[in-house]
């Protein structure tokens, strides 16, 4: 029996998991009230805009973002899985292929912004 | 307060040697409140049908041979009280196993697979016995002493819908014995056991559903032991790929 690949996608899976339990809620909540136009100083488009010019900002928002897709897109592989959907090589690569191009958009979508 | 209630004791039947097919057969059994339901199949077995099959020994959740699907839940037959249920109670061999007779399961399958992952000690380094005990502390201990209270009922098998899905995938038990004997300080077998579960019959083709856990009679927590494998077989993986001069 040869050791499985799987930690590759199972490794962001996991560290997706836990990122999306502690950011996606407050994630949620705080664009509802940005929805709402409740958005303090701190939330507001210059300052966001000024995070994601900093490459702190830049790192920690392409961490969520891809972490959060790779997370989702393995999860989805496995709930079609346990549906029944046995074609698990195709799915798999769809999944991580759109995973993929989310990360490349995010990377250069973040480079552009200064 | 001994009352006495009547239960139809609803069971599978089949003896693939003579039977087309299994079927269920009903028995009236009159039940003493705090019996459980391995103590209706003796009463059965005694007292109206001898030819019923049914595995069982300790009476006491200890030996792990009377698991059964008890109202479609796998449950052992001696910690399974009368008193949780209706008057009328299903008893039917483990899913997912084939039947032998009756309640009595195959279970040939598990045991290969049980030992195929070397659930037993293999020392980091073989000492005479002169020089003594491998010594070991309570927080040693701590770290596997729940994967040692596995009494191989196979309930965990029996719930997981992975396993019904794939018969190849190793499983719950086997995977948390594997772990157990991983994280003992006087062991030195892991890679030898890291072959068999980091496989992708083994510990990935776990997708977390948690059920092993919740039928779990001796709150082993299979699935918490699955996760950890999960994570110690990613790490080792990132070290043997990205870092392969850290190993061996
Ligand atoms: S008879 Fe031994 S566990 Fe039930």
């Amino acid at each position: 029996m040869a050791k499985s690949n799987k930690p590759i996608v199972w490794g962001l899976f996991a560290a997706g998991g836990t990122v999306t339990a502690f950011i996606t809620p407050a994630l949620v909540l705080l664009t509802l009230f940005a929805a709402m136009r409740f958005a303090p100083t701190m939330f507001t488009y210059e300052s966001i805009h000024a995070f994601a010019a900093n490459w702190l900002g830049k790192v920690i928002i392409f961490g969520v973002i891809t972490l959060s897709l790779w997370h989702a897109a393995h999860r989805f592989r496995v709930t079609l899985y346990d549906f029944g959907v046995r074609a698990d090589l195709v799915v798999a690569t769809i999944l991580y292929i759109i995973a993929a191009i989310g990360t490349i958009s995010a990377f250069f979508s973040l480079l552009s912004i200064h | 307060m001994s009352e006495e209630r009547q239960i139809q004791l609803e069971v599978l039947r089949y003896n693939p040697e003579t039977d087309l097919e299994p079927r269920y057969q009903t028995y009236t059994v009159p039940c003493v409140n705090e019996w459980v339901v391995l103590d209706a199949l003796n009463y059965v077995k005694e007292n109206l049908d001898p030819t019923l099959s049914f595995r069982w020994s300790c009476h006491m959740a200890v030996c792990g041979s009377c698991g059964y699907m008890i109202n479609g839940e796998p449950k052992l037959g001696c910690k399974a009280f009368i008193h949780e249920y209706g008057d009328h109670i299903r008893v039917e061999p483990l899913a997912h196993f084939p039947i032998e007779r009756d309640l009595v399961t195959v279970v040939e399958d598990f045991i290969t697979k049980f030992a195929s992952v070397k659930p037993y000690l293999i020392p980091k380094e073989e000492k005479p016995i002169s020089a003594g005990e491998y010594k070991q502390t309570p927080a040693q201990l701590m770290k596997f002493k729940q994967y040692t209270l596995c009494i191989n009922c196979m309930l965990c098998y029996a719930a997981c819908p992975q396993y019904g899905l794939v018969p190849e995938f190793l499983g719950p038990a086997a995977i948390s014995m594997a772990h157990r004997y991983n994280q003992d300080s006087r062991d030195g077998g892991r890679d030898q056991r890291q072959e068999v579960i980091a496989s992708h019959e083994g510990v990935w083709e776990c997708s977390f559903v948690g059920a092993c856990s919740e039928v779990c009679p001796k709150h082993v927590d299979p699935a918490g032991a699955l996760q950890q494998v999960k994570v110690a077989s990613t790490i080792d993986w990132y070290q043997e790929h990205l870092m392969p001069w850290s190993k061996k």
